[in-house]
């Protein structure tokens, strides 16, 4: 009986965390922090948190995204029962943890799943900005290594969206312990053949971008997205000046070689439809 | 005395003018090492010194971090702060022991991966992520030590060894212990506080599971004696090569991910859900 209420518990939770990024009343005005222009929170929220003057992308939070990509109704979560234990015994770390949990309605900075996109299953997983920056946890090492093993069984396709502020502080080396465990996983992965798309979001920084996230078979990012191994801030006070305009940001990175595409958001859905076929494995009248 | 020692004066220790570097052990414990350089890519990255070597007559591929010992050298080297290059230049080493089936032993001494405009452009992350994803499955046995500072992912690249070991005074974290009251508090200058909190002893580590060894080193310091330091050092890294060596190359890897598959489990906890 207690698991009927817990069920229902998780439901309401998981709706809770969808609220975070869905529609506002339509009346509200957003000022975009790219441009300036001021915006009705409603066409933002038909463009999908893309601003519609000047295509600034908004972070978004982990169940929107995937709800973005996949095929209606087919979202199945996986592990989302799984948090962090505090296993450096941190000064206030359980204290934040429980108030992130509480303000997102979520356990850790990742969801990971299975559905279906244009009609083929896969594994997919997107880090949280507003769970401790999608920072490196080792339950989010290890969800996101669960995922890669679930792949990997299941042979399915993988697609990760990353958005992280590097390694969690309070988790001290566990945390960076968490940068092997997944780039490993992601090796044996794909030696057995998996297709690896990684979709790098704003902003995708440290640990995760020096593993999992830059191991794709096929990279990809979101336009203008901040990625980097070291932070802005940490360069210019190591080189003592100040940094080019449009450094480290997608669009950098399409230039020195180490993106596929940059792919708008409202075109992402497509371009994994396309890419999943390609690989042959999307089904080739399957999608919609 | 060693117990007595607070976490801030290893810091001091493992980053102490005159404590042995990865040349310094390379001459002592090796020999004939034989210096490769270069990534074949664009550049040589001093900051990695590797080759190969006898180690008593078996040869082995020998990578580790390079701070240098003059100003000349710690400015040509970034203080030990690898770039792309470096790790590329690793990665060539690795797969060419692999190829010959010569063990790796790696010496790991950073503050980490050099965070500068070049090396962000050259793709920091993408070379470190390749090195971690690389070394876990390498098909040879792979030895890690840590001798000095052992710094976030710049030193981790160098860190998946089936055996991971650390010097008494050695210490291995996320961030420097300054760079993570940066970030925690906005003030490096709590960076004391931070070594108290952080769990970045070779003793803490060892209870994490993070490492497998502490090498004990002389009173002192291993600067105040390298001889009794290598004369340790050479007689685990003999036990630990023939144990390693009786493996099998597949047997090597599944156990290096194993090793590495369970790091940071005592972390986990179901939330009720």
């Amino acid at each position: 009986m207690s698991n009927v209420f817990a069920q229902r518990r998780q439901k309401l939770l998981s709706l809770k965390a969808l609220r975070g990024t869905s529609p506002a009343p339509a009346h509200t005005e957003e000022t975009c922090p790219a441009c300036g222009g001021v915006v009705r929170r409603r066409d933002l929220v038909i463009a999908r948190y893309v601003c519609p003057l000047c295509g600034h992308h908004y972070p978004i939070g982990a169940y929107y995204r995937l709800s973005l990509v996949l095929d209606k109704g087919t979202f199945r979560e996986l592990d989302g029962n799984l948090t962090s234990n505090d296993p450096l015994s941190f000064p206030g770390y359980r204290e934040k943890l429980e108030q992130a949990r509480h303000r997102t309605g979520m356990n850790e900075g990742v969801v990971t799943a299975t559905g279906r996109i244009g009609g083929q299953k896969v594994a997919v997983g997107a880090l949280d900005n507003r769970f401790f920056m999608g920072s490196m946890s080792a339950a989010l090492g290890e969800k996101v290594t669960r995922l890669v093993e679930f792949a990997e069984k299941y042979k399915l396709p993988l697609i990760l969206f990353s958005a992280s502020g590097g390694a969690r502080m309070q988790e001290g080396i566990l945390s960076l312990m968490q940068m092997a465990k997944t780039s490993a996983a992601l090796e044996r992965f794909s030696q057995k053949g998996g297709l690896f798309i990684s979709v790098l979001t704003h902003p995708t920084t440290g640990g995760v971008t020096a593993s999992f996230a830059s191991l794709g078979d096929i990279m990809l990012a979101e336009p203008g997205a901040l990625i980097g191994s070291a932070g802005p801030r940490v360069i210019e006070q190591t080189i003592g000046e100040k940094l080019p305009e449009g450094f480290q940001r997608a669009e950098y990175l399409l230039e020195h070689g180490f993106l596929d595409a940059i792919v708008p958001r409202t075109h992402l859905r497509d371009t994994l439809i396309r890419l999943l076929r390609l690989h042959g494995k999307g089904g080739s009248d399957r999608g919609k | 005395m060693e117990n007595k020692l607070t976490p801030a004066q290893r810091v001091a220790l493992a980053r102490h003018q005159e404590r042995p570097g990865t040349a310094d052990l390379i001459a002592a414990l090796f020999t004939d090492f034989f210096e490769q350089r270069g990534d074949r890519l664009c550049q040589d990255d001093g900051s990695i010194l590797g080759g190969i070597a006898l180690f008593h007559g078996r040869p082995v591929t020998v990578i580790g971090h390079r701070k240098g010992r003059t100003l000349e050298e710690h400015l040509a080297y970034h203080f030990g702060m690898p770039s792309p290059e470096g790790y590329r230049k690793a990665q060539r080493l690795m797969k060419q022991a692999e190829k010959f089936g010569r063990p790796v032993i790696t010496f790991i001494d950073t503050p980490g991966a050099y965070p500068g405009l070049e090396a962000e452009a050259r793709g920091q992350g993408e070379a470190i992520a390749r090195t971690l994803a690389l070394s876990s499955s390498l098909t040879v046995p792979v030895i890690s030590i840590v001798t000095g500072e052992g710094g976030s992912g710049g030193a981790l690249a160098l860190g998946v060894g089936n055996k991971v070991l650390m010097l008494e005074n050695a210490v291995y974290s996320v961030l420097s212990p300054e760079g993570f009251a940066a970030i925690l508090w906005k003030d490096s200058s709590r960076s004391d506080e931070a070594c108290d909190v952080m769990k970045l002893t070779a003793a803490d580590l060892l209870e994490l599971g993070v490492i497998d060894e502490v090498i004990p080193e002389p009173a002192g310091g291993a600067h105040t004696d390298l001889h009794a330091l290598c004369k340790t050092l050479d007689g685990i890294l003999t036990r630990e090569l023939n144990a390693l060596c009786k493996q099998s190359g597949q047997a090597l890897a599944a156990g290096r991910y194993k090793k590495f598959r369970q790091m940071g489990a005592m972390a986990l906890r179901k939330e009720r859900p």
